[in-house]
């Protein structure tokens, strides 16, 4: 917990810095209102003490300019931090296009990590240094939240939704990972640490454990093996239902004339719930997949859908054992 | 010059609404609004000291970071049993139960409530409910957090989370009850001459929580009956494996609870309003601001529960519109701490208790509404978000804001209470040691807080120990500060000085009437002449130099 600022945790994040700005300027502002009341109450009631037992002053019944004086004034200063941080939240919340992506399952009371090279983790999180690191979430039993102090960024794990987390770390090291929603009996126990590495100890760390498959080529077993290849084919060309190849981020035609955004959540819900979004010019055929595949084996289907391109689908996740990200996948934090 | 007893103190009479009658029916069946708020402070009082008791126990665990003095299950059901022990068997009733009903009808001129007989079921409600939730701590007691996050709650605790939902919907009907007289009684009971703009701020606060009373209460119990009805029926509302939705809960649950945090700072505001302007001889600056201030609040208090859910997966624009709306309920509260300041200015101020708890107030409310702001400003709440910050921050709220005035409020009614004075140097003393104590408590938790310690956690990594150290050693002297005033407030019913009428010397209705009161409160119905606050006739534009008449000086 060493920064150089006295009382504040380690940043070792891009974002830190900027929440500590607003901390900071936040700090200086409460700092600055409380001595102001403390000084002239202290003042006042030394100078304004009661001299003798029957003295009344006088009356004072206001002041409509120090009325407005005092309201205007709190409100331009709240307005600057309500501007700066809801810019700064925005930039949080808004994962970017090229990042790396790591698939995030809370659990009673553990955390389960893959990367999407097909490396599995618990309670640890090994990344590189410098490189965008997109969290796709979620959990098996009740909400969890992913915190890392250290990067200043936390999201809930949200049971039967997809939520995400971005960051870059800017420091190698070893830092706390909490969960910070009380999730049961055990949650104080529910942490781990975030190894951030340099690039290259990291590509030793990933060679270290290549006998892996990779979630998307595990997605393409499960696709075989659940049947979904009689109706979506076996390379997501479509047949009976709508195709997959390229469909990842790309705006998709309900019945009904709606279109939606063939993002994670969008995904999962058609799987998991395939009749509330039809697909214009498909019938409600397929059975649902609630209860019968696991939140890691739903995010193994997600990462081959996403990997399955118009063009070549099935080589592009075989070959070096990193599936190529299609499209642009930047699903919004809020997904309905 | 013109007098300040500009009227007849009574005659003490023997006769009072605490000896009128005797025996425990005459307790238990009385519609007195002044019995009933004893009994309210009889059993708050029980239900305050249970739940220090689970706060001893945090602390006493917090010590070391390791787990080692309760086990985890234990631990977490004594963080949520403090919660809801604290929360709405203590803090929600403390001061409009109690205090609320003894001076509202007092304050306004009244014989009583609107409504005796329901305010009498109240507490019977009041009762039933804290005896369900007692006894679902008995019988194994409650691990969900005073939240009730689904779908831990409903599908994943082993814990009496029924139960003591149970106690806490039924709670909820005493709630409403109590802000419904309080509207109609403030809107029909009014002395004559008792114009809107005469009542004291006390009155003003307590309206504005009635309504929040009575617009939120409902939707907490129909939030927790809706929990109950998944967890025993497995009917598919919130858990996601049922076909529900978890975020729908805490939309629903922080409907209620974030403007309840109104209903519990709210009537301390307004008696911080009475204690700042009779201990220092002065009329509220700005009265009107203050009164509407509390009104605003209680208006913008409901649409700022997205707050909560800053990093719970709602969308990144609601995010931002509820951040401005926090922002924007900071306003009224700050009008209120630059009014009660300007009202000491050229003011004469005595150092009795009630005014250290309300110049406390002041200072740890000051803190508590900054800190508040850290937690509105989105990006700073999504580190701060879940960690000892908060805890810090309601806890300055709560304690040092909700606590201080509901403490200075009893001492500065007491003698009205209880016919006996406290003993104003142990008063002092205690309220000296119980300031102190607190904030050793609490600050050091704003740090572990950014330093991104957890809150609920039984266990912690040990780089956070020391901040833990100070928060229990403070947490101690706090208790010890907390006892004081119980054992003397005890100790004076029997052996304090006996009180005069108006032992502070003030122009308030409930000053113009025997201590203790008859059960009827006023020999006739007060015809209202003068405005709130009124210590020297309006046109007198000097310092008036001494009272008339034949006052004693307390």
């Amino acid at each position: 917990m060493q920064s150089w600022v006295p009382l504040a945790p380690e940043s070792a994040s891009t974002m830190s810095w900027k929440v500590d700005a607003i901390y900071f300027y936040l700090s200086g502002v409460t700092l600055f209102f409380t001595l102001l009341i403390s000084a002239i109450l202290i003042f006042f009631v030394i100078r304004y003490r009661r001299r003798t037992p029957y003295e009344i002053p006088r009356p004072i019944a206001g002041s409509h300019k120090l009325e407005t004086l005092w309201t205007v004034i709190p409100f331009l200063i709240a307005m600057t931090i309500f501007g700066w941080s809801a810019k700064v939240y925005f930039e949080q919340y808004s994962p970017p296009q090229n990042a790396m992506e790591v698939y995030v399952v809370g659990k009673q009371w553990m955390w389960k990590i893959q990367h999407s090279t097909g490396q599995r983790e618990i309670n640890e999180l090994h990344v590189p240094v410098g490189k965008k690191i997109k969290l796709i979430m979620t959990t098996e039993d009740v909400i969890h939240d992913f915190f890392v102090p250290a990067f200043r960024m936390k999201a809930d794990v949200v049971p039967g939704k997809y939520t995400t987390e971005w960051f870059e770390a800017t420091k190698t090291g070893t830092y706390h990972l909490f969960c910070a929603e009380y999730c049961g009996m055990n949650h104080s126990g529910m942490i781990g640490s975030v190894v951030v590495m340099e690039s290259r100890e990291f590509d030793n760390w990933l060679s270290g454990n290549t006998n892996n498959t990779t979630p998307a080529v595990a997605g393409q077993q499960l696709f075989q093996t659940l049947g979904c290849v009689s109706c979506h084919g076996a390379n997501g060309e479509g047949g009976r239902g709508p195709t997959l190849a390229g469909l990842f981020g790309r705006q998709t035609m309900l019945a009904g004339g709606q279109t939606v955004r063939a993002d994670e959540a969008y995904i999962r819900e058609s799987i998991l719930n395939p009749q509330a979004k039809l697909v214009e010019g498909f019938g409600p055929i397929m059975p649902t997949f609630q209860g019968q595949i696991s939140e890691d084996q739903l995010m193994q289907i997600l990462a081959f859908i996403k990997s399955l391109q118009v063009t070549n689908p099935v080589q592009a996740t075989a070959a070096n054992g990193q599936p190529t990200v299609t499209g642009a996948s930047q699903p919004r934090p809020s997904q309905k | 010059m013109k007098e300040f007893e500009a009227f007849d103190l009574p005659q003490p009479s023997k006769v009072n609404y605490i000896n009128a009658q005797y025996g425990l029916k005459s307790w238990l069946l009385t519609k007195d609004h002044k019995r009933i708020a004893l009994l309210y402070l009889g059993s708050i009082t029980f239900f305050f000291f249970i739940g220090g008791l689970y706060a001893m126990m945090i602390r006493l665990e917090l010590l070391t970071p390791q787990g080692d003095l309760l086990q985890s299950t234990t631990y977490n059901k004594v963080f949520t049993q403090h919660g809801i022990i604290m929360v709405f068997f203590f803090l929600i009733p403390s001061i409009p139960a109690t205090l609320g009903n003894f001076l509202v009808p007092m304050m306004i001129g009244a014989k009583d409530l609107a409504f005796p007989r329901i305010n009498l079921l109240s507490w019977y409600i009041y009762m039933a409910g804290g005896l369900i939730t007692i006894y679902a701590l008995l019988a194994g007691g409650v691990d969900t957090g005073w939240t009730f996050y689904t779908p831990f709650s409903t599908t994943f605790s082993n814990s009496y989370v029924v139960a003591a939902g149970l106690g806490i919907f039924i709670n909820g009907f005493s709630s409403i009850l109590t802000g419904l007289n309080f509207i109609v009684t403030i809107h029909t009971m009014r002395a004559p001459g008792m114009t809107w703009f005469r009542l004291p701020l006390f009155i003003w606060s307590h309206y504005a929580t009635s309504l929040v009373m009575i617009l939120g209460t409902p939707v907490i119990a129909i939030t927790v009956l809706l929990l109950a009805f998944e967890r025993v029926a497995r009917v598919g509302i919130f858990d996601p494996a049922l076909g529900g939705d978890p975020i729908l809960f805490q939309h629903l649950f922080w409907f209620y609870s974030h403007p309840a945090v109104y209903i519990m700072v709210l009537p301390s505001m307004g008696v911080v309003s009475e204690l700042i302007a009779n201990f220092s001889r002065k009329n509220i600056f700005g009265y009107k601001f203050v009164a509407f201030s509390s009104l605003a609040i209680a208006v913008f208090g409901f649409l700022v529960w997205g707050h909560h859910l800053f990093v719970a997966s709602q969308s990144v624009y609601a995010g931002m519109i509820f951040s401005f709306l926090s922002f924007a309920v900071a306003i009224p509260s700050a009008i209120k701490v630059f009014n009660w300041t300007a009202t000491l200015y050229k003011s004469s101020i005595s150092f009795d208790t009630p005014m250290l708890y309300a110049l406390g107030f002041i200072g740890l409310f000051t803190v508590g509404g900054m800190t508040g702001l850290f937690l509105a400003a989105v990006a700073v709440d999504v580190h701060l978000s879940d960690t000892y910050f908060i805890v810090a921050h309601f806890h300055y709220i709560m304690v040092g804001g909700a606590l201080m005035g509901y403490l200075g409020g009893l001492h500065y009614w007491w003698p009205k209470i209880s016919g006996r004075m406290y003993p104003e140097g142990w008063g002092r003393f205690s309220a000296l040691v119980i300031f102190v104590g607190f904030n050793l408590t609490f600050l050091p938790q704003f740090v572990a807080g950014y330093l991104g310690m957890p809150r609920r956690y039984h266990a912690y990594p040990p780089e956070f120990q020391v901040f833990n150290v100070l928060s229990s050693a403070g947490a101690s002297i706090l208790g010890f500060g907390m006892l004081i005033p119980a054992i003397y407030f005890v100790w004076s019913m029997r052996y304090g000085k006996v009180a005069e009428s108006n032992p502070w010397h003030l122009p308030g209705l409930e000053w113009r009437t025997q201590s203790p009161p008859p059960t009827e409160n006023f020999e006739a119905t007060p015809i209202v002449t003068w405005e709130a606050y009124e210590f020297a006739p309006p046109e007198e534009t000097q310092v008036v130099g001494k009272f008339a008449g034949e006052l004693e000086t307390a």
